[in-house]
């Protein structure tokens, strides 16, 4: 009904953050206190995260607007019109879209964490694999 | 129907990503376009299976293929997203020289 507001609360929230973040690495690179280049900046892995979010949501919002849930005009979400519809809009929200949210979080833990294993894996790897 | 679309088009993404010679293409946005909706409907389809059960594998005729050509609509929406910010970022500065009329 409308799942895809809780990601995209969160896909707002991630976007914000990451901005913060890029700027905060701006600024210590600036001054000298840089992390090792090797390292994989906190403000790159939060745009994948922020990319995956928002990808989902305009695509799921693609869909609601496909089945007709979601409309141009006031209250653009059609359960919002009787308080039926909209307690099982927001019991839907708590349940499918804090659940979305929360496995694309996870897959994205999932990432950076392998991301950072590819990171410092031995460059001599990469020949040991070629000749497999 | 529109879940098993989108994790092909996102496999089909991430496999072309993989293979590119440089990012020129920024195929980096399609792999998040479609791996969201994917994990997103996973999700859903998880909900519905568990109201379901059985039943969720098989679907009406009908409604496999509105599924199926909303699948398809999504899969075309993520390659018009894509191509639309590849010709506004223009990494290899063509649209800048059929603009210009000068090489790029």
């Amino acid at each position: 009904m409308a799942c895809f507001i809780v990601t995209a609360t969160e896909a707002v929230v991630v976007s914000a953050v990451e901005k913060l973040e890029a700027k905060k690495e701006v600024k210590s690179v600036e001054v000298g206190t840089g992390v090792e280049a090797v390292k994989i900046p906190l403000s790159r892995k939060l745009k994948w995260l922020r990319n995956m979010l928002w990808g989902g949501v305009v695509l799921l919002a693609f869909e609601h607007v496909w089945h007709g849930e979601v409309t141009p005009w006031f209250p653009f979400l059609t359960a919002m019109s009787n308080a039926e519809d909209a307690a099982e809009m927001f019991r839907e929200m708590g349940t499918v879209g804090v659940s979305m949210a929360a496995l694309i979080t996870a897959v994205w833990g999932g990432m950076c964490v392998a991301a950072n294993a590819i990171v410092k894996r031995p460059a001599s790897d990469k020949s040991e694999h070629e000749t497999a | 129907m529109t879940l098993l679309i989108t994790v092909f088009a996102a496999v089909f993404a991430t496999v072309k990503w993989y293979n590119r010679k440089d990012d020129s293409m920024r195929l980096g946005i399609l792999l998040f376009l479609y791996w969201g909706a994917s994990i997103m409907w996973l999700v859903d389809a998880i909900f519905e299976y568990a109201e379901l059960g059985a039943e969720y594998f098989t679907p009406a005729l009908e409604d496999m293929l509105n599924d199926t050509f909303l699948g398809l609509s999504v899969v075309a929406l993520g390659l018009v997203i894509w191509i639309v910010r590849l010709l506004i970022l223009d990494p290899k500065g063509s649209v800048k020289a059929a603009l210009t009329g000068k090489k790029a």
